[in-house]
């Protein structure tokens, strides 16, 4: 089990109260009326599945309530870092640098 | 009988013997004793036949690692046990156990005729013999394949047991009491840490067990011992015995089983069988020792075989000889040590046959002094015996060239080809391992996790060496915690180190093709299946393993890896590293499934919701069905009667008159706040500006796949004030959803959600009669059809009680939805089933509810959808608003595959014979006398018996099915093709003028 840190309730909590909820950082787009098919298509369904640093949303659902983001490495299943939904995507060398 | 009992030797309590029984035969232990020891001790090897060819076997080993010796355990109904280890299995009076995979009896098996046949069960047989032909598949190969299949046999009765489950939070877990363990948990607990100790035997001390020889500062092994459990408890330090550290998990979690009355004859009353725990822990240190590997020969799995260590614990630990005249065979320094030890206890050795050309000078000549035979450049090419070993054969080896046998009489062999570091939890943290070339063996390499690995687990031998790492080990741990100490130094005099060398199968004289040298003992693998596999083009040592099944038996190969990976990458031809080994997984040893459902069982298996009325339906006989973790009244049947009559009563009743109905389980959520009503513009696909407070309107929510995820009726109480209903399964999930769009796509909006399903108590009232009936109870607003039309909310007070009411239907009668505070919800339920009276008013269930809505054509999500349904397809794009700049699936509709032709829509469904029913589920073809497979165009979603119809109705989803309106479709089944005609699926009031009441 996992032990995952809620970036709003600053503590470090097992895995047991939160829930995934898929990539992080996927644009919805912001007028979806002018989004073209492909746009939309991509917005829907298009993945970056990496091996490695993968960037994803979790909602600390029986906490908090909050959705945020987290880096979490898919080779070892640890997670790099978790930041506030909204935050700026952090660059996979400062979260992997910063791993143990 | 014979007696193997060395008077006076051993940890048994030799003066308080137990009586078990073993295959309905008496035996007498002592006190301390294990099924195996026990029958040792009274000249019994035979134990148990082979899994694959029913041959006879005896214990190979006295811990847990054991392949061979597995019995069935019986307590009492319902307790059962297959496959356990006689050589962990503690004694108790009355224990009865009992041999497997025999019949008629375990000395003489018609099983065993396979054993003569293994030339037709080589590896990958699975495989080759059972592939044809085809049509002996279902009669004679798959009920041979399930006969022989298995080890032991299944439980099938009820476990009256129950289990426990606790997390425990801790500095230091140390694994395995032992030496190395015991010095790491006093370090770690002399530098102030919380520490936990854990061992899976029936007391702690390892090795120490095993070897009283040793002296530790000047003090026995066994003094010693004591002093230092004595010592750590003092320290505070947790020492769990008969508990095994299952798996290894993600950030220092441990799973443990703690057995707790599996030894005791009367365990006290209301204790766990087995607790398990999840322990968290700072570090980790793994201190559990290393596994002995047995020699891989002709004829090594005869009852009397068994590994030097194991006959050495047997000995000293339980004070048991294991035969009377043994032929010790080595390629290691240790089975020396065993040699003598029985000798001293009277157990004749005949020879003691190296492997190899130079063993250590001072063993060879300690031997001597014993008058010991040695044979050094020794191999073994057989052993005769039927249910015991008789003799071994053994031929000198010289320039690889095998001599001349000569036969050794004896009624054990005990053998060594090594230690292998038990490295199984390490694996599990997916640690890397390398390959020691000196020790020939795999070590840690690379940790993942905050973990570290003392004494054999990692290549080091001996008392002392296992000491000071563990010692170290524990140092380490501390000073990574923030509690810098000196690791303790302990001498050890009387240490047994050693080395040796390691094997293939031994070389021989005879033909290898008709060698029986067992690498897994368990799965019945032979040293020639695994280069057979090679041959027929096994290259990577995971295909080896799956086709030869070497290593995928309970015991995951703890003895056999090594020496299956020895012969593979020799048959390959390629270093072992590069031929790898196999992936250990959780648990390290057989664990019950009760250790891991834990309280989750029975009743707590998973919450069932019940409704502040639930108690009035279940005192009024209903019949009950589970909706998510809902129970909800599924019918309410009269003495007699079938659900299908009650059913059709209910239905007749509520529409002639009126029914009442528990809604309370329909998902509510709040949704308030200044931008409320643009929240619900961009969520749901209507439009909800010019919605009045007072009104309320079907709402239907999408993906933004476009496809419908949800619906419900959505009151507007006030300008910024929502009462959105869910169906009952769908509330979490669109709680969540309607989170995540809130928090992460429009964070600007003011609004605020509030789940508050469990607040409200809902009854609905339906049927012409409804409004007489509620009529009396309303204070505080006049609900007259043209005061209060269809769809239409308010907060007023009924029967005292505040309440927000809708009239509202899903049945297309007059119906009014009473929403009160849950704690309302009985007392307003009774009252209204009491003026009810004189309109016979009946209370309905679900089944009655779903008939009365397919009645009207009204969809169920989850029913009628299936996440691939657009509005369109289910024929409500009238829902649809279409002014609107954006809502959640609003642009995936205009997506190509959703607007394009042939796509599955919604339609009614009547058979042709107007009296059958159809399955939900059935496939739909256009053509009944095409060929099979049939292109099938959809399937039937909902179907009843309608009494207002007056006969079977159905929903169905059919490829383009609105433009097939009036066509004949087919549907076949098992006892001939049905003819039903596409309809409207409105089959009752289409104009709606019920609801006008
Ligand atoms: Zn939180």
């Amino acid at each position: 089990m996992l032990l995952i840190k809620c970036p709003y309730c600053d503590e470090t909590l097992p895995e047991l109260e939160f829930a995934y909820a898929g990539e992080a950082h996927i644009t919805r787009p912001p007028t979806p009326a002018e989004a073209s098919d492909e746009e939309w298509r991509d917005f829907l369904f298009i993945r970056s599945n990496v091996k490695g640093a993968h960037y994803e949303r979790w909602r600390h659902v029986h906490g908090c309530g909050r959705f945020f983001n987290a880096v979490r490495d898919t080779v070892s299943d640890r997670f790099l870092v978790t930041y506030p939904a909204g935050g700026l995507r952090p660059a996979v060398d400062d979260v992997t640098g910063s791993s143990k | 009988m014979t007696n193997f009992r060395v008077p006076g030797k051993g940890r048994v309590d030799q003066r308080r013997p137990v009586t078990f029984s073993f295959d309905d035969k008496e035996f007498t232990a002592a006190k301390g004793d294990t099924v195996a020891s026990a029958l040792l001790a009274n000249g019994v090897h035979l134990m148990g036949r082979s899994f694959k060819y029913h041959r006879p076997r005896g214990p190979v080993a006295a811990g847990s690692e054991e392949p061979n010796a597995l019995i069935g355990t019986r307590r009492g109904k319902g307790q059962f046990e297959p496959n356990t280890r006689a050589t962990v299995q503690e004694v108790y009076k009355g224990l009865a156990a009992t041999s497997q995979n025999k019949f008629p009896n375990l000395k003489f098996d018609i099983g065993e005729i396979n054993d003569k046949a293994y030339m037709l069960l080589s590896a990958g047989f699975y495989y080759k013999t059972f592939m044809w032909p085809r049509s002996f598949w279902d009669k004679v190969y798959e009920p041979f394949i399930r006969a022989a299949a298995g080890l032991g046999v299944s439980p099938t009765e009820e476990d009256p047991d129950h289990y426990a489950s606790r997390y425990l939070h801790t500095d230091v877990l140390v694994v395995g009491a032992g030496p190395a363990g015991l010095a790491a948990a006093r370090s770690a607990a002399e530098a102030g840490l919380r520490v936990t100790l854990v061992d899976e035997n029936s007391e702690a001390g390892g090795t120490l067990l095993s070897e009283p020889q040793a002296l530790i500062e000047g003090a026995p092994a066994w003094d010693w011992l004591a002093a230092e459990l004595a010592a750590l408890t003092d320290l505070g330090v947790k020492i769990m015995t008969r508990t095994t550290a299952i798996g290894y998990y993600h950030q220092n979690m441990v799973g443990l089983c703690e057995k707790l009355t599996d030894y005791v004859a009367t365990p006290e009353a209301n204790i766990p069988r087995e607790r398990m725990w999840r322990v968290r822990a700072g570090q980790v240190i793994l201190a559990q020792g290393a596994l002995e590997k047995p020699l891989v020969f002709d004829g090594n799995d005869r009852p009397g075989v068994m590994l030097a260590g194991s006959a050495q614990t047997y000995l000293n630990r339980y004070g048991v000889r294991v035969g009377d005249r043994a032929v010790v065979v080595t390629s290691h320094d240790s089975a020396y040590h065993a040699a003598f030890d029985l000798v001293e206890s009277g157990t004749a050795i005949r020879a003691i046959v190296d492997t190899r050309a130079m063993p250590p000078e001072d063993l060879v000549s300690q031997a001597r002094i014993r008058s010991i035979l040695v044979l050094t450049g020794h191999t073994v090419t057989g052993t005769s015996g039927r249910l015991r070993v008789k003799s071994v054969r053994v031929n000198p080896v010289r320039d690889g060239w095998v001599g001349e046998a000569r036969e050794l009489l004896c009624d054990c062999v005990l053998m060594s080809g090594g230690w292998t570091p038990s490295l199984h939890l390490f694996s599990h943290t997916k640690g890397s391992l390398k390959w020691d070339a000196e020790q020939q063996t795999f070590l840690p390499d690379r940790m993942t996790e905050a973990c570290l690995i003392a004494g054999a687990g990692r290549g080091l031998w001996g008392i002392e060496a296992a000491l000071t790492d563990g010692a170290e080990m524990g140092a380490v741990a501390a000073r990574e915690l923030g509690k810098p100490i000196e690791a303790k130094r302990l001498t050890v005099e009387q240490d047994r180190t050693g080395t040796g060398e390691s094997n293939t199968e031994l070389p021989s004289d005879l033909s290898q093709g008709k060698a029986r040298a067992f690498v897994d003992y368990q799965n019945d693998v032979t040293a020639k299946d695994l280069r057979l596999a090679v041959r027929e083009g096994m290259r990577s040592i995971e295909h080896v393993k799956r086709y030869t099944t070497n290593g995928m038996a309970t015991d995951q190969g703890k003895m056999s890896n090594i020496n299956g990976l020895n012969i593979a990458s020799d048959a390959l031809g390629k270093p072992q590293p590069q031929v790898g080994l196999t992936t250990f997984r959780p648990p390290y040893t057989p664990t019950s499934f009760g250790a891991f459902a834990g309280y989750h069982r029975g009743d707590h298996f998973e919450a069932t919701r019940k409704t502040p009325i639930d108690i009035w339906a279940e005192e009024n006989g209903a019949a009950f069905e589970p909706v998510s973790q809902w129970r909800r009244a599924w019918y309410f049947p009269r003495a007699g009667e079938t659900m299908d009559a009650a059913v059709q009563r209910e239905c007749k009743a509520t529409r002639e008159s009126v029914g009442m109905f528990d809604a309370s389980t329909l998902g509510k959520i709040e949704v308030t706040g200044p931008d409320a009503v643009e929240f619900m513009n961009r969520m749901y696909t209507n439009p909800w500006t010019k919605l009045q407070p007072g009104r309320a309107r079907y709402g239907l929510l999408l993906g933004d796949d476009g496809f419908i995820r949800d619906d419900g009726v959505i009151g507007r109480l006030s300008q910024d004030r929502f009462h959105v209903t869910t169906t009952t399964g769908g509330a979490a999930r669109v709680l969540n959803m309607m989170e995540d769009y809130l928090q992460t796509e429009w964070p600007d909006l003011k609004v605020w959600l509030t789940s508050t399903t469990e607040q409200w108590a809902t009854i609905a009232l339906n049927g012409p009669n409804a409004r007489k009936v509620i009529e009396p109870f309303v204070e505080g607003l006049d609900i007259s059809a043209e005061a209060f039309p269809h769809m239409s909310v308010a907060e007023c007070t009924v029967a005292g009680f505040p309440a927000r009411l809708f009239r509202i239907s899903f049945t297309g009668e007059l119906g009014f939805e009473i929403n009160v505070p849950a704690r309302h919800g009985l007392e307003l339920w009774e009252t209204l089933y009491a003026a009810g009276r004189p309109y016979d008013l009946c209370t309905y269930g679900t089944e009655t509810m779903h008939v009365l809505r397919a009645e009207k054509g009204y969809i169920i999500v989850g029913q009628d959808t299936d996440g691939t349904v657009t509005p369109f397809d289910a024929g409500i794009g009238w829902a649809v608003g279409k002014a609107k700049p954006d809502f959640v699936g609003m642009r995936a509709l205009k997506r190509p595959d959703l607007v394009a032709d042939g796509r599955k829509q919604l339609v009614g469904l009547l058979t042709e014979d107007s009296t059958t029913k159809l399955e939900e589920g059935a496939q739909i073809v256009l053509d009944p006398a095409q060929p099979v497979p049939m292109k099938m165009v959809g399937h039937v979603t909902s179907s009843y018996h309608s009494v207002a119809a007056g006969r079977p109705i159905a929903m169905a989803l059919i490829a383009g099915g609105h433009g097939r309106m009036g066509e004949t479709v087919h549907i076949p089944m098992p006892d001939g093709v049905i003819r039903a005609t596409v309809t409207s699926p409105v089959f009752y009031d289409p104009e709606g003028a019920r609801l006008a009441i």
